[in-house]
């Protein structure tokens, strides 16, 4: 019986992960004192003094894979495209020729009939609101997972992440919204880069990613919680890389994308011009300022911004906007407070 | 009996997880079966969030923070000079948002088995520790809270891993700097992962993960990310602020 308590004892304090031998050990250590009464009642509780006090959170030993398959829900807790505002730089460090281009686009370009599906880059599997329907492609001879499939969404092309060791395409190769991308296994992590991409966006509103942009991604699972680190690298358009993380959470029921993109008519007739602005008189240059208080260079997407040191710069000048007091949007959000569109 | 129980007690101090250990090591300590390094400095790269982290946001505005409805009045009485007159100033450094506070860490070993992190931004300390041993009385809530680590090691032969943190007895703090809340019941798990960049450098990312029965009706999840720096040289200490 004292043994029984004893082990029950020993296990509470194991820690979390570690083996059993430690129990096994006390219990031939009891077992050898069972006929020793008070002495063995000493030796328990030195023993499990000493247990406690030498317990130790050994380290788990986790696979180098894990099952990356299945449905992941995001989870709305972090802005990675803010309010989506269309002047809206915010955390990037734009080079002066991504700064032109993104304050020359037009939202209204997305209205035309040819571009309504045209869909956004890889980039957008994490800049995007939806969640990962990820699938495992094996080979059926040696079952061994020749690739992963991220499905597309409404307005986003899918990825697929060759994980059977492929050489990557020639530099002249197509290049696709989706690009190229090849993945390994590092450190218990899923690691991949794409490249081939087409031209595109790193934000929807309409900072771009070029032709030559690199993106590294590296796959996380902890427990039910998939986190999803991507570095996008753009000599073009990029001075530092954008780096976005984003969680999401194991989904016990598949999650079901929409009907495939449909255009129509939005506005815009077929043949009209492209709408862009010249980029020193975009009309929505001071919105997102003036509705926020911020900084214009943060907003602009000058790379000082994005370090600790600018907060220190900006510290007796920054002034926090009034509270949204009427026609707010959830959690107390000042974007429905926007004026008409110019 | 003697000889037992040495050989018991000495079977507990051994390592408590000798097929966890990598082959050919003897030590149990955490610093010695570390899989990934994290000590060093390390500064906050803000892409993301940024309007919530750099600058502070406009009174009432609690966006993407699940808050409960218990937490919609705490915000909406958020009232910084008084956190300041009352000594709060720390309350936007606790535990539950540092990480996400632009700033530096400096990453050391105070022991062989506690893992010390240090913040320029608040001056604030985190002690991980890897050991399970408990004071004889329960300390009193702090901004910085009780922190217990694991290593979580891949599989042999590959290498690397992540450091899995959970901490709790906390003060109650604010997840951002406009006054949303977490109570002193909030609970704040991590895993501390490490990637390498493109360009050579290293990135650390946090996971954070704040559980709040009081105010949040669901976990709060966020993962700042840092870039590794060379050294400390610009290390720069600041106290707490409930203004900034």
């Amino acid at each position: 019986m004292l043994i029984e308590v004893v082990t029950r004892l020993v296990h509470r304090v194991r820690p979390v992960g570690g083996p059993h031998k430690a129990a096994l050990a006390y219990r031939v250590a009891l077992r050898r004192d069972s006929g020793e009464g008070g002495r063995s009642l000493l030796t328990l509780i030195v023993v499990l003094v000493a247990r406690t006090a030498c317990a130790q959170a050994a380290p788990t030993v986790v696979p180098s894979q894990f099952e990356i398959a299945g449905s992941w829900a995001p989870l709305a807790t972090e802005d990675v495209q803010n309010d989506s505002v269309p002047v809206d730089y915010l955390g990037l460090a734009l080079t002066d020729e991504g700064r032109t281009r993104a304050l020359a686009y037009d939202e209204s370009q997305k209205s035309m009939i040819e571009r309504q599906c045209q869909g956004w880059g890889a980039a957008y599997a994490v800049l995007g609101p939806f969640g990962l329907r990820i699938s495992s492609q094996s080979d059926p001879a040696t079952k061994r997972v020749v690739s992963y499939t991220i499905d597309a969404w409404e307005d986003w092309m899918g990825m697929t992440i060759w994980m059977d060791g492929r050489p990557r395409p020639s530099e002249n190769a197509l290049h696709t919204q989706a690009g190229f991308t090849i993945g390994r296994w590092e450190g218990g992590a899923l690691a991949a880069r794409t490249t081939h991409m087409k031209v595109g966006f790193i934000r929807k509103t309409g900072v771009p990613l070029s032709d030559q942009a690199t993106l590294d991604w590296r796959f996380f699972r902890h427990d039910d919680l998939l986190t999803v680190l991507l570095v996008a690298r753009d000599p073009a358009y990029l001075v530092e890389p954008e780096i976005i993380s984003k969680s999401f959470r194991l989904s016990k029921v598949p999650l079901d994308f929409r009907d495939p993109c449909v255009p129509g008519f939005e506005g815009r007739e077929p043949g009209d011009s492209v709408p862009h602005f010249a980029a020193d008189e975009n009309p929505f240059l001071d919105e997102f300022i003036k509705l926020f208080h911020l900084p214009r260079e943060a907003v602009l997407g000058y790379r000082e911004t994005l370090y600790p040191e600018y907060r220190k710069k900006i510290k007796d000048t920054y002034v926090p906007p009034p509270p949204c007091t009427e026609d707010c949007g959830v959690s107390g959000n000042f974007v429905r407070r926007r004026g008409p569109t110019p | 009996m003697r000889a037992w129980t040495v050989l018991a007690l000495a079977a507990l101090c051994v390592p408590a997880s000798v097929h966890a250990q990598p082959q050919g090591t003897a030590s149990s300590r955490a610093r010695d079966v570390a899989p990934i390094d994290l000590t060093g400095y390390w500064v906050s790269y803000v892409t993301e969030n940024w309007r919530y982290r750099m600058v502070t946001p406009a009174k009432g505005e609690y966006r993407r923070i699940p808050v409960s409805p218990a937490g919609v009045p705490i915000i909406n009485a958020w009232d910084p000079s008084a956190d300041e007159r009352a000594g709060n100033q720390c309350k936007s450094f606790g535990a539950g948002a540092i990480m996400n506070v632009p700033g530096r860490l400096h990453i050391t070993w105070q022991d062989a088995d506690t893992l010390r992190v240090d913040t320029d931004a608040g001056t604030q300390t985190r002690l991980f520790r890897f050991t399970t041993a408990r004071a004889s009385s329960a300390p009193k809530p702090s901004w910085q809270g009780e922190s217990t680590a694991r290593w979580e090691q891949v599989a042999a032969p590959e290498k690397g891993g992540s450091l899995r943190v959970v901490t709790s007895n906390l003060r109650a703090g604010y997840l951002r700097k406009n006054g949303v809340p977490y109570s002193e019941r909030a609970t704040v798990s991590e895993h501390f992962d490490i990637s390498p960049l493109p360009d050579g450098g290293q990135l650390l990312l946090v996971t954070t993960i704040v559980e709040d029965p009081v105010y949040l009706n669901a976990p709060y999840i966020t993962s700042p990310h840092f870039k590794k720096e060379p050294d400390g040289s610009r290390w720069d200490p600041t106290p707490c602020s409930s203004k900034w």
